[in-house]
């Protein structure tokens, strides 16, 4: 666990803590397995996201693909009755080749990660409204996807699925960010692209992988959200989510200029923003100020982790000055 | 009447290195002064002093006899002291009028500060004609070719009112007949009476133009040329002059056969040029040239960034296709770039991730990475280059120019070199980290690796190289044994002579 991890997990103590000493229920049993099926939820996409930003990159258009994938996979349980396995592999698969076109878009053509995702944001928000024409779409008497309502939106062991998908996901990603070579690499190209092509590393393909992992990330999230809500109303299912994945990325220590992040600390992030969400709640803060609260905390965080990480380059390079005098 | 400008006893010392030592120049109104030196000879610091940009560690200014307190770019422009850069400084979404004027645009409706295009386009028009400028100053600057936007710079130094003009490498992206316009432009203003200080490589344009000549070398000033006196050999024999260091470390053995051969190569930065290389095993070639000879994109071609236009590229007799800087290393083509921070390391990396960066599915175990090797590969290379640093652990920013050098270079040695392409492998290191690495590419040549030096310090190119070609315009204009190495004789190539040339001037 780095510095700033740490940090992060005292926070979240703290911030836990008051609000627990305020009003006990927070810490209440169903209290506690909402917000971790929630923490479970967005800690999937929100890792995904972590991956592109690690690069320098963004993914705007991630709210806007869950309006798409939610409306594909009813659309193809309910109207298709397609087998269940099939249905949320095609979805993930969806996710997958989306990312994969905005990682061509970038790499290829040299189009801004911003912009990009921002057209992919507006395009699939307008795809899935046609659609649907605007109209919700559910389950119905659908047949057949008790498993897998139930693996989506269940709870094994009383602890909620979404929550355990999460933390395989996170341990997987960990390793494949901090221990393989396509992990090396995205933090070699986020951190200065030209030296890692210099170095003879295929950065185009470096860069695109990030973008395919994030969108089959968020096509898995999607799956979840969708049997979590058991609706999918195309104008605002998935709304704002992509702010909240970018919010948790770097407040879990993702800076935007790319290179930096762990999968912990975005892990870390989500927890510590679904804790704002529930403590709005829990402590009858009007509902309204939601966003600001949380904006306020991801402002103050942001700043201290500047501030300290300036005072952490200074020593850092006083240290290797004071071993190896000017030359 | 006192001097125009009087600068005496100005001296540069940046940490461990003394750019700029006890420099005197004086010039008067309606002068051409032409400042000569080889590359690094501290003439662009000189040109930062005067401008204001870097303050000077001792030394004094006087303008009009008076003497300057305090000298810094506000300071540098009231004393009417205006640059014509060697990369222009121009805003391309701006038109002439608006880049002449800028920073001093007439104004209209009072605090509204609207820019007022007319009369802008009527102060300006008369400089253009001055200037015999062929454009309107509505015209847009992106439309304007490389000779007419430099017209502006100047335009926009005599808006200033500019008295002293320095015009650093003018000509260096322009054709003959475009110089010869700048030449008679710089002419009539000195009949003006605006003093100029003409900094170039282009000794023809020196003996065209000036008045006078002075000469840095390694920071001083080591002599002064009166109107009458300036002549080729006269201005070659000044910028040298100097006792070369040996630095020669002969090989061990014979240059093997093989090694990267390049034919008939065109790179995009002169796709009318062909070149001609062969670098041989156990050998240092120095690649020599001045500024914007085509070098560094060459080395960018045979590294496989820039795709070549034609031509081969021959790895040991096997001809190689370089589809990127991947094929490159694969093939054991490996480069020191000439900017190492922004192309040779990731400073935000520790050293053991800069040195295993290139290869690091080497240090794997079933896919994953195993840091204990990885610092194992790292630790041999800080002690086999002598990188100081207290481990491998701390980032490579916060190392010396040598150290970060010496890293880029771990990175390389800890995998295997066929060939090693070093763009000025020294510059911005200090002497003694330089002899390191000198004896560092004398023993990987030693070791059968075929290396490629290309430096614009000549002591450099003279001292290490086992041969020399050098480049002019983009293609080789001559190439040297050890037996013909002289100063002399590289400049001539460095200046488009032909070898014959060459040689004559070194017997």
């Amino acid at each position: 666990m780095s510095k700033k991890e740490l940090g992060l997990a005292l926070l979240l103590i703290v911030i836990g803590g008051i609000t627990a000493a305020l009003n006990p229920l927070f810490l209440s049993g169903v209290n506690l397995l909402n917000m971790a099926n929630l923490i479970g939820l967005f800690g999937i996409f929100a890792i995904g996201q972590g991956l592109i930003i690690i690069t320098g990159g963004i993914d705007l258009s991630v709210g806007s693909m869950f309006a798409l994938l939610g409306v594909i996979l009813v659309d193809l349980l309910v109207n298709f009755e397609l087998f269940w396995p099939l249905a949320v592999l095609a979805v993930i698969g969806v996710g997958l080749v989306l990312g994969l076109l905005h990682g061509l878009l970038v790499t290829r053509l040299k189009l801004q990660p911003f912009v990009v995702t921002l057209c992919g944001l507006l395009i699939y928000r307008g795809i899935a409204r046609y659609y649907t024409q605007d109209s919700t779409s559910g389950f119905g008497y659908a047949g057949d996807i008790d498993t897998v309502s139930w693996l989506a939106a269940g709870r094994s062991f009383g602890i909620p699925n979404p929550f355990i998908i999460m933390v395989v996901v996170a341990l997987i990603m960990a390793v494949v960010l901090h221990r393989t070579v396509f992990g090396r690499y995205l933090y070699a190209v986020g951190r200065n692209e030209e030296a890692a092509r210099y170095s003879g590393i295929n950065t185009d393909a470096v860069i695109t992988g990030a973008y395919v992992l994030g969108g089959a990330l968020a096509g898995l999230a999607g799956v979840l959200l969708v049997f979590y809500t058991s609706s999918v109303s195309p104008s605002s299912f998935g709304n704002f989510y992509e702010l909240y994945a970018i919010a948790a990325a770097v407040l879990g220590g993702c800076s935007l200029r790319g290179g930096e992040g762990s999968v912990l600390g975005i892990v870390l992030g989500t927890v510590l923003l679904q804790i704002l969400q529930n403590l709005v709640n829990i402590l009858g803060i009007p509902s309204s100020l939601n966003f600001a609260v949380m904006g306020g905390v991801i402002l103050l965080g942001v700043i201290a982790d500047q501030q300290l990480g300036q005072r952490k380059q200074r020593i850092q390079s006083n240290r290797a000055q004071g071993l190896a005098p000017a030359e | 009447m006192a001097p125009l400008l009087e600068l005496d006893g100005i001296g540069k010392t940046y940490p461990g290195v003394r750019a700029l030592d006890g420099v005197s120049l004086r010039l008067e109104r309606g002068e051409v002064l032409g400042l000569i030196g080889e590359n690094g000879a501290g003439k662009s610091t000189l040109m930062k002093v005067l401008g204001g940009v870097v303050p000077s560690s001792e030394g004094t200014i006087r303008i009009d006899g008076q003497l300057q307190a305090s000298w810094d770019v506000p300071a540098a422009t009231r004393a009417g002291i205006a640059f014509v850069h060697q990369e222009l400084s121009l805003f391309d979404n701006l038109d002439v009028a608006g880049n002449v004027l800028f920073g001093r645009e007439p104004l209209r409706g009072g605090p509204l500060r609207l820019f007022d295009r007319r009369a802008a386009r009527e102060k300006v028009a008369p400089i253009l004609r001055r200037l015999g400028a062929d454009f309107t100053p509505d015209t847009p600057v992106a439309e304007l070719s490389i000779a007419q936007r430099q017209l502006v710079e100047i335009a926009r130094a005599l808006a200033a009112e500019a008295r002293i003009i320095i015009l650093d490498e003018p000509t260096s992206s322009l054709t003959l007949s475009e110089t010869a316009r700048l030449l008679s432009v710089v002419k009539e203003l000195r009949a003006g009476g605006v003093g100029l200080i003409y900094i170039t490589h282009r000794l023809g344009e020196i003996i065209d133009c000036a008045d006078r000549v002075v000469c840095l070398r390694d920071g001083r000033m080591v002599g002064a040329l009166q109107r009458e006196d300036i002549a080729h050999g006269t201005m070659i024999r000044l910028m040298i002059g100097r006792e070369l260091r040996s630095l020669y470390a002969p090989p061990t053995n014979p240059p093997g056969e093989g090694g990267l051969e390049v034919r008939g190569l065109v790179t995009s930065a002169f796709p009318a040029r062909q070149v001609d290389l062969h670098i041989r095993p156990g050998e240092i070639l120095g690649l020599a040239g001045l500024v914007g000879a085509g070098r560094t994109s060459l080395a960018r071609t045979l590294f496989g960034i820039d795709p070549p236009l034609a031509g081969e590229i021959r790895l040991d007799g096997r001809p190689l296709a370089l589809r990127g800087p991947r094929d490159a290393v694969a093939a054991g083509i490996y480069l020191a770039p000439e900017d190492r921070k922004r192309a040779g390391l990731v400073l935000d990396m520790p050293i053991t991730q800069n040195v295993t960066l290139a290869n690091a599915a080497d240090y794997t175990r079933g896919g994953l990475l195993m840091h204990r090797l990885e610092r194992a590969a790292a630790e041999k290379q800080r002690q086999g280059l002598r990188i100081k640093a207290p481990d491998c652990g701390v980032r490579a920013s916060t190392l010396s120019g040598g150290n970060q050098q010496k890293v880029v270079l771990g990175k390389w040695l800890s995998m295997a070199p066929r060939v090693i392409l070093f763009d000025e492998p020294t510059r911005g290191i200090d002497v003694g980290a330089k002899g390191e690495i000198y004896a560092l590419m004398r023993a990987l040549s030693d070791h059968g690796v075929a290396i490629l030096m290309i430096s614009s310090d000549m002591e450099e190119v003279l001292g290490v190289s086992d041969r020399i070609v050098v480049m002019h315009e983009g293609r080789i204009s001559g190439g040297l044994d050890r037996s013909g190495f002289s100063e002399q004789a590289v400049l001539r190539l460095a200046i488009g002579g032909t070898r014959q040339e060459a040689e004559e001037t070194h017997a």
